[in-house]
């Protein structure tokens, strides 16, 4: 499913953290948010996760705004994943997952045979069969947010939209999280936004990033055209290196700042 | 090891639930047949069914009964509004007096019964009143385009305590008069009659219902205001629906029985160490063990120093810390 943002404004009271911005997401593609901290990279996606009314503006998914269609219809069909959360301590990774059927069989009736079929494929392709009855507190990080985002599978959502996945995660635990990403997104054709701190990362798994300054999206393309020296330096104020790898991705290694230093 | 943790099992959560019943049901006979006149379950039974207007059935159905079955009605209906408040909040320390019911229940009260004695009558519907509407008052002053638990919190604190200030401005100027409210500000069961429970019991069996409806909800809820967001749940206005079920159970109870602020904090905690924290079988258990509790309680309070009777708010802050804190220790090792 496609998202269109348009013109959209919206932040905390009268302080907008991004005003007048537009992003067009097309079906099936990976995106992610680029910028510094506090640019509204995480604004953005609470607001197009309708966990915050917008000031002003749409965000449409397949030309229905997120923030007028019914709630629980629309968790159906996408689903956050927030940058905190926390389970109850007894919460086990099966009953956590379960919570994510909460959309289809709602607050009254009993999971159906279907609801246990989807979990137990869940378990499976996020690789958690093993840990199914270990409570979600117990696990390593990397193990956690894996639960956290089988929660979401299990809302059997087109899009996704994951803030920071990956902070507080060792390297290899990070590759696991965007590689399962990078999996669900081939696999079901699940289109996916996400915010992202580590450029390389983001770039490894995306197809293309959008690089948000001063309240809006000032560039936006695939992951070579994006990790360049200038583009970095207008978006983070840095001077940067950028090389290639065997397979065409770009990487970038931070050379200096330039806050207010004029380079010779 | 944790992987086997037999409380994850429905079936044995299932388990302590039927044992939960089972506590409830005990206290509820035992509670009919002991007193100043001790009767036998076929006595009991006899009485009750021929309807013969003797002693004994004048003190089984216009004295027990009634008692047994507003402890179980006050019980229940507390540790139930202790339960939601602690989810709605995620805060362990919540209970009923947190969100402003007993103060508001207490101030009004007093002030009905020091000064307007004549309205004594009103007691109940004014103090259930009085109570509601503190809750009103504290979830408005804690509203900031979206209620906040701490802010919740913090609020009820602030308005508790002057309206506990008034409370005492009141007793002061009128100490002579002060030992007739004396049971109110303990909790007691005593002189307790049909009239009080036709009074309160819609508002308690409404308010058990649909509580117990919402317990799924509130599972989705206790994940975070976003993620149940994202889950498809109306945050706000489910927030407001339990906020008002738990002030409801507690404005009634308090209305009836007074400050009985233990039953709501601890029994929530004592069912959560035994049958875990998913509300499905968590709001049924608090039910069943505060209606079981209470009574049992009661029933000690009139027979520890029979011909005396102590209130039931007395021996509940007696015997309900031991019991918690060795549940709590004896859990404590293979928590994380």
């Amino acid at each position: 499913m496609k998202l269109d943002i348009s013109e959209l404004t919206a932040g905390y009271g009268s302080n907008h953290v991004i005003e007048r911005l537009n992003l067009s997401i097309a079906s099936g593609e990976i995106v992610t948010l680029i910028g510094t901290n506090g640019c509204g990279k995480s604004t953005l996606l609470k607001t197009m996760a309708r966990i915050l009314k917008p000031c002003a503006g749409t965000v449409l998914l397949e030309s229905k705004s997120v923030h007028s269609m019914n709630t629980g219809q629309l968790a159906k069909q996408l689903a956050v994943l927030p940058q905190i959360h926390a389970a109850p301590e007894d919460v086990t990774v099966r009953q956590l997952i379960e919570y994510g059927r909460f959309p289809h069989h709602g607050a009254w009736r009993m999971a159906s045979s279907w609801d246990r079929m989807v979990v137990d494929d869940i378990l499976k392709m996020t690789r958690l069969e093993e840990l199914a009855s270990r409570k979600v507190v117990s696990l390593s990080g990397g193990e956690r947010q894996r639960a956290w985002i089988a929660m979401t599978l299990a809302q059997e959502p087109k899009v996704l939209l994951l803030d920071e996945p990956t902070t507080f995660l060792d390297v290899c635990c990070q590759f696991e999280v965007v590689e399962l990403v990078r999996k669900l997104n081939r696999k079901l054709g699940i289109t996916v936004v996400m915010v992202l701190h580590d450029l390389n990362l983001a770039a490894r798994c995306s197809d293309r990033l959008a690089a948000i300054r001063d309240r809006r999206i000032l560039h936006v393309g695939t992951p070579r055209e994006i990790i360049t020296p200038e583009i970095l330096r207008g978006i983070f104020n840095i001077e940067s290196e950028v090389i290639y790898g065997r397979d065409g991705i770009p990487f970038f290694i931070p050379v200096g700042s330039c806050c207010g230093e004029v380079k010779s | 090891m944790i992987d086997g943790d037999v409380r994850q099992r429905p079936g044995f959560r299932i388990v302590i639930l039927l044992l939960l019943a089972l506590f409830a049901v005990s206290a509820l006979l035992g509670a009919m047949r002991c007193g100043s006149r001790e009767l036998s379950y076929a006595r009991i039974i006899e009485t009750l069914w021929n309807a013969d207007g003797g002693t004994d059935f004048l003190i089984l159905y216009y004295i027990r009964l009634p008692r047994v079955v507003l402890g179980a009605m006050v019980g229940a209906s507390l540790a139930l509004s202790g339960a939601i408040l602690q989810g709605v909040m995620r805060n362990p320390l919540a209970s009923p007096g947190i969100i402003g019911v007993s103060a508001g229940g207490a101030l009004t009260a007093v002030a009905i019964m020091l000064l307007l004695p004549q309205f004594a009558s009103l007691l109940v519907p004014s103090a259930f009143c009085g109570a509601l509407a503190t809750a009103v008052l504290v979830y408005a002053l804690a509203w900031k385009g979206g209620i906040q638990p701490v802010r919740l919190i913090l609020s009820g604190v602030a308005v508790a305590s002057m309206l506990s200030a008034l409370v005492s401005v009141l007793l002061l100027f009128n100490s002579e008069r002060a030992v007739v409210i004396l049971d109110f500000m303990i909790g007691s069961l005593s002189a307790k009659s049909w009239t009080q429970i036709q009074l309160v019991w819609p508002y308690m069996a409404g308010g058990v219902i649909v509580s117990l409806l919402l317990a799924q909800t509130l599972n989705i809820l206790v994940l975070g205001d976003e993620v149940a967001t994202g889950l498809g749940l109306r945050v706000e206005l489910v927030r407001v629906i339990l906020l008002a079920l738990s002030a409801l159970l507690a404005a009634a109870s308090v209305s009836v029985v007074g400050l009985l602020g233990f039953v709501g904090l601890i029994a929530p905690h004592i069912v959560r160490l035994m049958i875990g924290s998913d509300y499905r079988y968590l709001l049924p258990g608090s039910v069943l063990f505060g209606a079981g509790m209470l009574v049992w309680c009661d029933t000690v309070g009139r027979m520890v120093m029979d011909p005396v009777e102590l209130p039931v708010g007395i021996i509940l802050a007696l015997l309900g810390p031991p019991f918690f804190l060795y549940l709590l220790r004896r859990s404590g090792g293979h928590e994380t």
